[in-house]
């Protein structure tokens, strides 16, 4: 191990962990943005509008995100989508996760028990005040942990942006790598990053899963 | 107050109400009585429409509930309007239905906010006022998952009063309950009862049904088979099926 090669690339490879950090977070915040409009979407009683929703979730998730980001970037150009590396792997992580988050939303809102909404109903409470008040919290209170696990995936999905030359942290170990061949080194620093990010991410999500369910906890015990 | 006639429900194959006639006065406590699957429950939540009737008549103060009748035509009545008699018909269920994410506070006032359009000022202290008439007035501020069980169903009380209801449906009240929460429930229905609030109860609560209800029907496969004082159809009725029902009560609770 040589941490002098370490020390010369720490620059790149910092930009490199920047740049993965920025296309999880803004990928991943429009992919859920995406995936909760399509799980209300899908909820509107209009046939159409369903099965189209449907069948993206589904051609989402049945194909692989590779073939995705390679459509998206190399294929858009023919439909007049010219974008940059970073641009068409920020909106291909957004267009892959959204499927994932629309299915979690969709699992959050068929969890909530059907007499609270009965009883909103029975109070005489309109359509979408029993959404916005009544299911909408239950729904994204029980959505909490699965969405962070997603986010914890994405993070390492992020990896497969350096095939069409994101120049994330993949990127730049690889380059790291080529040009030092310290294979071992690079694929080290790499691992110390993301397990850094994953470390991070996975303690704020527990924290705000205590913090969406306080009203479980023991009486006294919340903060 | 409610006008039930002819009313018939399936529910797929199954005839769950065969033809219900049902009448309750202003200020009459009516409990519906009889076996599981008889209907019961169905029939009350037909009244204010959580469940859609197939035909028959429901009507509340002279109102057809759910649907209108113009021309000879039978059409669903509109969301708006709907919503406007709900509101007037308070329910209460066997399993609480609060919402879990709100204070006991939080879910009485909900409604007045929501529904009544009150100002937050105004809806928090009739909140109070009415967790205060169920004795919780030191609980507002709790979830109610920390509620018991006693407790929550007198919170969902307090949520169906607030909103001033004009008559009060009850769907098996005390049936999730530890048989010693019952009685504090009971309490709170029988002052209602006793300030003259229109109560239909489906209840197994044989001893509160015989002190505080006018009117007992009994019901069995989607019919009512008998309808009368309580002293009457507890101890002269003269359907088989209402006698052999009350038996098993009998043996039951002796002891």
């Amino acid at each position: 191990m040589s941490f002098d090669v370490l020390l010369r690339y720490l620059p790149s490879l910092l930009s490199g962990f920047g740049v993965t950090v920025l296309c999880w977070s803004v990928g991943g915040a429009l992919g859920m943005a995406v995936g909760f409009a399509v799980a209300l979407l899908v909820r509107l009683p209009v046939p159409p509008l369903r099965w189209l929703l449907r069948a993206f979730v589904e051609i989402i998730r049945g194909t692989p995100f590779l073939l995705q980001l390679f459509l998206l970037y190399a294929g858009g150009p023919y439909l007049g989508l010219r974008l940059s590396a970073t641009v068409a792997g920020v909106l291909g992580l957004a267009l892959y996760s959204s499927a994932y988050f629309a299915e979690i939303f969709r699992g959050g809102f068929a969890s909530v028990p059907r007499g609270q909404i009965e009883a909103a109903t029975s109070v005489g409470m309109s359509p979408f005040d029993t959404l916005v008040r009544v299911s909408m919290p239950a729904a994204l209170i029980a959505a909490v942990p699965p969405i962070v696990n997603l986010l914890i995936i994405l993070s390492k999905e992020t990896v497969v942006l350096s095939i069409i030359t994101v120049p994330e942290l993949m990127y730049q170990v690889q380059t790291m790598a080529a040009e030092t061949f310290t294979a071992f080194d690079a694929i080290f620093a790499m691992a110390i990053f993301y397990w850094l990010l994953v470390e991070v991410v996975s303690r704020l999500g527990r924290r705000a899963e205590d913090r969406v369910t306080a009203y479980l906890a023991p009486e006294g015990a919340r903060a | 107050m409610i006008a039930v006639r002819g009313v018939r429900k399936r529910f797929g194959e199954h005839e769950v109400l065969r033809g219900v006639d049902l009448s309750v006065a202003r200020s009459e406590v009516v409990c519906l009585i009889g076996p599981s699957g008889s209907g019961k429950s169905t029939l009350l939540r037909c009244v204010n429409f959580l469940e859609a009737y197939d035909s028959g008549e429901i009507r509340i103060d002279g109102y057809l509930i759910g649907y209108e009748d113009t021309g000879g035509k039978r059409r669903s009545m509109s969301g708006r309007k709907l919503r406007d008699m709900r509101r007037e018909i308070g329910m209460v269920f066997q399993h609480f239905n609060l919402w879990p994410h709100m204070t006991a506070l939080r879910n009485v006032a909900e409604p007045l906010l929501r529904v009544r359009g009150l100002p937050t000022a105004e809806a928090t202290e009739r909140a109070r006022a009415m967790l205060a008439r169920v004795g919780l007035a030191d609980r507002a501020e709790a979830f109610p998952s920390h509620l018991s069980g006693g407790q929550q169903q007198r919170v969902a009380i307090a949520r169906a009063l607030a909103m001033q209801p004009r008559l009060m449906l009850f769907d098996e009240p005390t049936s999730a309950l530890d048989p010693e929460l019952v009685g504090e429930v009971l309490e709170v229905m029988r002052s209602l009862a006793a300030e003259g609030m229109t109560m239909l109860i489906v209840t197994h609560e044989m001893g509160f049904a015989a002190h505080v209800a006018d009117r007992i029907a009994f019901i069995d496969q989607g019919r009512i088979l008998d309808d009368g004082p309580p002293r009457e159809v507890f101890h002269e009725s003269r359907e088989p099926r209402v006698r052999e029902f009350l038996q098993t009560y009998h043996d039951r609770n002796s002891f």
